[in-house]
């Protein structure tokens, strides 16, 4: 019944669909990304050196003249690989704070809000910067400073929610029955918490890819020849005058999956509204 | 990324022993004829990448400070035009039979910007100042070879040396510093820092922190007063927003990238306003290998990699032509340059040959060469923020993987890449590059002794022979004879390859048309400064005085 | 209500110490130091210099130490004297930068409440309508451009096909000649480009949290029994529902100042203006240590003072806060 209903709404909903199709379409670009590509994305052919795009070379090549499509094709795969794992990492830890912060509450608590507190007051890219700087940028670092500088929100979201659930009967018959801690936590509280983490990880994905080009540009990003798409925009902005196509398809990649990931979390967040 | 310059601590001793009347005489001509055309007025706007740290040349060692400061003070010594040693604070100078001895006889008529009078005392107050141990300067190690300090009168000084010291007599362009202002205080927190006083063509006007630093001309400097009426530092943190702020007309002057140079400068907006130079950097490309890692013991491997390395294919397709290969550590067409070294064009096949008789083979089939069941793969790192190099590594990465050899590339932030990787050996081969300063001594880079934390021989190079000819030359102050020392080391290298050096590339400068008296030399393009103008119609700043 | 502010500010101790220990263990993280950043590569130092810059920043003192140290002077207003060889204290370096960060910030923020909000309560009124789609779409776009790819293509087509803007920079040359009038127009001119731009990435945040508040408002039950008591329909939503709605959009105000900071090392560095931002991230790369300290420290002062407002903004409006009913946290 519930679910036929949210499927209709998700039918009615065209920003929802146009979200969920752009972020299905990137997701298969990645995954097939060996298959999609029609060149060898770090080949460097000196012949072939900033050509405009052709049917040949289908986003143009580089200043090393490698082909951008397939570079952009390859980029996909770290891009949306970055963006995955921070939000996972962010989520993960989220969660488990959210968790036996709401439950237990009193004294620990306490001590998790106020962390929270205190996080949420850097402004983070600060944070992020200046790790990464110190730490070195590589994908690793990159998708985990930015996971553990984003885990607050999914923390005072599980916590609310928990708080409003662990009084209920059901948890307290669980309790008196001597079901240990943890499985009252992810049994019974964790599914109740699951819909709004899942809204709020989709817009954390296009957050951290969109912080990934970010630090591209101050030189802080994933570094080459690995490519993302923040790097090769970062690249090609060099050259924005006069080979529009350098930046211009590693951009409008990162426009479409940043705002394909947004529709589809507010999307969401209408379709599986429950109180309507 | 941060640069570190020396030009003004750079040497060509072609006048070493011919003194230097007959070029002064030049440089009062010039003044001359400045006057005769009295064509001043303008302001010549100029990029920096940073702001200047601060204003006293002797204690700042960033790019923005130096390029800067060198307009506001003067050394007892300078380059002309073709990098001859010329008098600036110094009327001539003699140097001791012994060569261990220079006399610096100074000029009389040269005044502080705040109009006290210049003496030896406040080229003695400099001397104490560098080797002064609360001094926060990082050019000391000249200085501490002086070991004797002698004001004989108020316009001569003597200073001595325990043995000949080629680099001596250019150690002297290090800028002079007003004892009357400067004594007793602390330098750093000086007030001078932010709006110095110094003896040179430009006086400080007015510096707006991490926009701007202004400098006006200096209507009593001793060569003249400068045409321009101001200097304009415009500081940008991004070379794109630098190349629009050229073409919008904001900034006159700026380095352009190869890709600029050659692919963004044919529209009318450019060529109407702007004219190109361009002339030899000094400074050059390379791969280093470190020393004390096996894979790179056997000189054979190093030539190997050399011959596997396009030099002419990286030059035309990353630098789209705007440079020469490099063959040494010198620049080509100095006095000091070898060309009579060996040379390792492209070639894979001698490559492979190379590698087959130091003992690597492909023996499993996979690609990659091998050697008692190891694989020859490394990784070759360079510091992040200069593309260029980035794409050199990934280019080389691709030649030397063709025959056999896998290579893993990464980059860097460059304040970790030095204190993590170079300075404790970390490191298996780097893409990096070096100024060339125009004293020719490598005992930096090259001594065997200089191999060790925060040293220049990072690579640890090591040539008993290689020793030797550097602590010669270093000792020797004929350069004639100093040159045969240095073109054997050439030779030496060029064989050990402990480099390979790639190439030194073309300084591409573009500069706004309204500019006269512009003539690039191998000194660079704003070494005569004082002579440019704009003709009283293509004005375009006018300043109230 | 002075009160309840003493209280707020009580409360904000233990969250500022967290603040700078955090600081603290970041900037330590770090390998490499200032002193061999001075040294790098640089051929002309002689070794007693390198000892000499070691002493002279205390690097050879164990962290804890430092940290104390850092504690101690902070109390008294001292954030040190930064690294790089101007010999600036930390505090005249933050000063230079400050008021440049806050003008573009809250300039920004005026904006983007004056725009957002309008934007997000009719498209929660319009709901589902091709207006409050176009909407929704619009605001993201913002959102997902990539700042200073957006910066740069406005600065190449206002700044030099056009010739409409400054490409970057604060100030004209001739600044220190206009008239006070004159001033304000050219620093407005300057800074125009940036903030448009900041305020189109930044529209999506606050015009949705306004979509969704007025849409629960607009369930509310008084909203449906003022409509049903045949009440004026404009009425009823632009007075009764508004208000409730935008009363905890007011709270969001000291949540995006750490956003529209953090954005700021982006615009500065692209546009060339002299702000926090841009002193934080040369900082970071010249291993400044005591100037990223200080930078972080008033970053998450500011957001405090943020929340602050915020909060008292939210109190004065609503009594119920005032009186403790607020929940735990």
């Amino acid at each position: 019944m519930a679910r036929k209903r949210v499927i209709n709404k998700a039918k009615g909903n065209i920003l929802f669909l146009a979200g969920a199709a752009i972020v299905a379409f990137f997701v298969f670009v990645a995954v097939f990304a060996p298959l999609i590509a029609t060149h060898d994305p770090a080949h460097i052919d000196f012949n072939s050196v900033l050509l405009p795009p052709s049917s040949v070379y289908y986003f143009g090549t580089d200043e090393l003249g490698r082909d951008i499509f397939s570079r952009v094709v390859y980029g996909t795969r770290i891009s949306l690989f970055v963006g995955f794992v921070a939000v996972g990492i962010s989520v993960m830890i989220g969660t488990v704070l959210g968790l036996i912060s709401g439950y237990f509450g009193g004294f620990t608590d306490m001590i998790v809000m106020r962390f929270v507190d205190i996080m949420l007051c850097f402004p983070s890219f600060f944070l992020i910067l200046a790790v990464i700087a110190f730490l070195n940028p590589s994908v690793f670092n990159v998708m985990a400073v930015i996971g553990l500088t984003s885990w607050m929100g999914v923390t005072r979201l599980v916590r609310a929610e928990v708080m409003s659930v662990r009084t209920r009967d059901y948890i307290t018959a669980a309790r008196i029955q001597g079901i240990s801690t943890a499985k009252i936590l992810f049994k019974h509280i964790f599914p109740n918490v699951f819909t709004p983490i899942f809204i709020t990880a989709t817009l954390g994905i296009a957050g951290a890819i969109l912080t990934e080009s970010a630090l591209s540009f101050l030189g802080l990003g994933v570094q080459p020849p690995v490519p993302s798409w923040g790097n090769i925009l970062t690249a090609g902005k060099d050259n924005i005058l006069f080979a529009w196509w350098l930046s211009f398809f590693p951009g409008i990649a990162i426009f479409i999956t940043v705002l394909g990931y947004n529709l589809l979390g507010e999307g969401l967040r209408d379709v599986l509204d429950p109180k309507e | 990324m941060k640069k570190i310059v020396f030009l003004l601590l750079a040497v060509l001793c072609v006048s070493f022993l011919s003194g230097c009347e007959d070029k002064n005489k030049e440089g009062g001509k010039t003044a001359e004829k400045r006057k005769a055309e009295g064509v001043t007025g303008d302001a010549l706007v100029i990029s920096t990448l940073g702001d200047a740290s601060g204003l006293i040349y002797n204690i700042t060692s960033d790019s923005a400070s130096h390029e800067v400061s060198q307009y506001i003070y003067n050394g007892l010594v300078k380059f002309d035009k073709n990098l001859n040693i010329i008098g600036d604070l110094a009327e001539s100078w003699e140097i001791s039979d012994d060569s261990k001895t220079i006399t610096f006889k100074l000029k009389k008529n040269v005044k502080w910007h705040d109009g006290e009078p210049f003496t030896a005392d406040d080229v003695e107050f400099t001397y104490k100042f560098m080797i002064d141990n609360s001094t926060p300067t990082s050019y000391d190690a000249d200085f501490r070879l002086v070991t004797g300090f002698q004001v004989i009168d108020p316009y001569t000084v003597r200073i001595s040396y325990a043995e000949p010291f080629a680099p001596a007599l250019l150690s002297w362009s290090m800028a002079v510093i007003p004892k009357h202002l400067l004594e007793g205080k602390e330098a750093a927190k000086s007030s001078l820092m932010r709006s110095p006083v110094g003896t040179g063509m430009y006086r400080f006007k007015e510096w707006k922190s991490g926009e701007s630093i202004t400098l006006e001309a200096n209507e009593d400097y001793f060569d003249g007063r400068p045409n321009l009426d101001r200097l304009i530092f415009r500081i940008i943190p991004d070379l794109n927003t630098t190349f629009m702020e050229l073409l919008n007309g904001s900034v006159d002057i700026m380095g352009l990238t190869p890709t600029q140079w050659v692919k963004q400068t044919d529209t009318a907006l450019f060529t109407n306003s702007y004219d190109k130079y361009t002339y030899l950097a000094p400074s050059y490309a390379y791969i280093g290998y470190n020393m004390k890692n096996p894979l790179f013991e056997d000189k054979r491997i190093r030539q190997a990699l050399t011959y596997a390395t396009p030099k002419q294919e990286i030059i035309d397709g990353i630098l789209f032509g705007e440079g020469v290969p490099a063959h040494g550590p010198y620049k080509p067409g100095t006095l000091w340059y070898n060309d009579n070294v060996k040379k390792y064009e492209y070639s894979p096949e001698k490559a492979k040959q190379l590698l087959a008789e130091a003992g690597w083979a492909d023996s499993d089939g996979d690609g990659i060469l091998d050697k008692d069941g190891k694989q020859f793969s490394f990784t070759l790192m360079t510091n992040q923020g200069n593309s260029v190099r980035t794409k050199i590594a990934e280019t080389v990465q691709q030649n030397w993987s063709k025959i056999g050899i896998k290579v893993e590339i990464r980059v860097l932030e460059w304040a970790s890449f030095i204190n993590e990787y170079i300075d404790k050996g970390k490191f298996d081969a780097v893409v990096m590059g070096w100024n060339i300063v125009q004293d020719p001594d490598p005992y930096d880079v090259w001594h065997s002794s200089k191999c060790g934390p925060k040293m220049l021989n990072f690579i640890c190079y090591s040539n008993p022979e290689v020793d030797q000819l550097i602590d010669d030359g270093r000792h020797t102050m004929n350069p004639q004879e100093r040159k045969k020392y240095y073109d054997r080391f050439q030779e030496i290298l060029a064989e050990d390859q402990p480099y390979t050096f790639l190439y030194v590339p073309n300084a591409l400068v573009a500069l706004s048309k309204r500019f006269r008296e512009v003539d690039p030399a191998p000194a660079g393009i704003t070494y005569n400064l004082e002579e440019w103008y704009v003709p009283a119609g293509e004005q375009k700043y006018r300043f109230e005085k | 209500m002075l009160r309840y502010i003493a209280k707020r500010l009580a409360g904000m101790i233990p969250l500022f110490i967290g603040i700078t220990l955090i600081s603290f263990v970041v900037i330590h993280l770090a390998p490499g130091d200032p002193a061999q950043f001075i040294a790098s590569m640089n051929p002309k130092l002689s070794e007693t210099a390198y000892q000499k810059f070691v002493k002279m920043y205390e690097l050879d003192k164990p962290v804890l130490e430092r940290y104390i140290n850092w504690l101690g002077k902070f109390a008294r207003f001292d954030f040190g004297e930064s690294f790089s060889q101007d010999g600036k204290t930390v505090m005249e370096k933050i000063k230079e930068r400050l008021p440049v960060t806050i003008w573009l910030n809250v300039a920004g923020m005026v904006l983007i409440f004056l725009f957002a909000l309008p934007l997000g309560v009719l498209s929660a009124y319009y709901k589902d309508s091709l207006f409050d789609k176009g909407v929704t779409v619009f605001v993201f776009a913002g959102f997902a451009m990539p700042t200073f790819w957006l910066a740069l293509l406005c600065m190449y087509y206002f700044g030099v096909v056009k010739g409409w803007f400054p490409i970057s920079g604060l100030r004209s040359f001739n600044y220190d000649y206009l008239s006070t009038f004159g001033k304000i127009a050219d620093i407005a001119k300057h800074t125009f480009m940036p903030v448009v731009i900041s305020v189109f990435g930044g529209l999506a945040g606050i015009s949705r949290f306004a979509r969704n508040s007025m849409l629960d408002v607009l369930k509310e039950e008084y909203v449906t029994a003022a409509r049903a008591r045949g009440l004026n329909e404009s009425r009823v939503v632009f007075t009764h529902a508004l208000k409730n709605a935008l009363l905890p959009v007011v709270t969001i105000i000291g949540l995006s100042v750490p956003g529209l900071i953090g954005g700021s090392v982006i615009f500065e560095s692209i546009f060339s203006i002299p702000g926090m931002g841009q002193l934080f991230y040369q900082s970071v790369m010249m291993r400044d240590y005591p100037v990223v300290m200080g930078v972080l420290v008033i970053g998450a002062m500011l957001t405090l003072a943020g929340n602050l407002i915020a909060d008292i903004a939210y109190a004065a409006v609503d009594p119920r806060i005032r009186y403790g009913s607020k929940k735990s946290n």
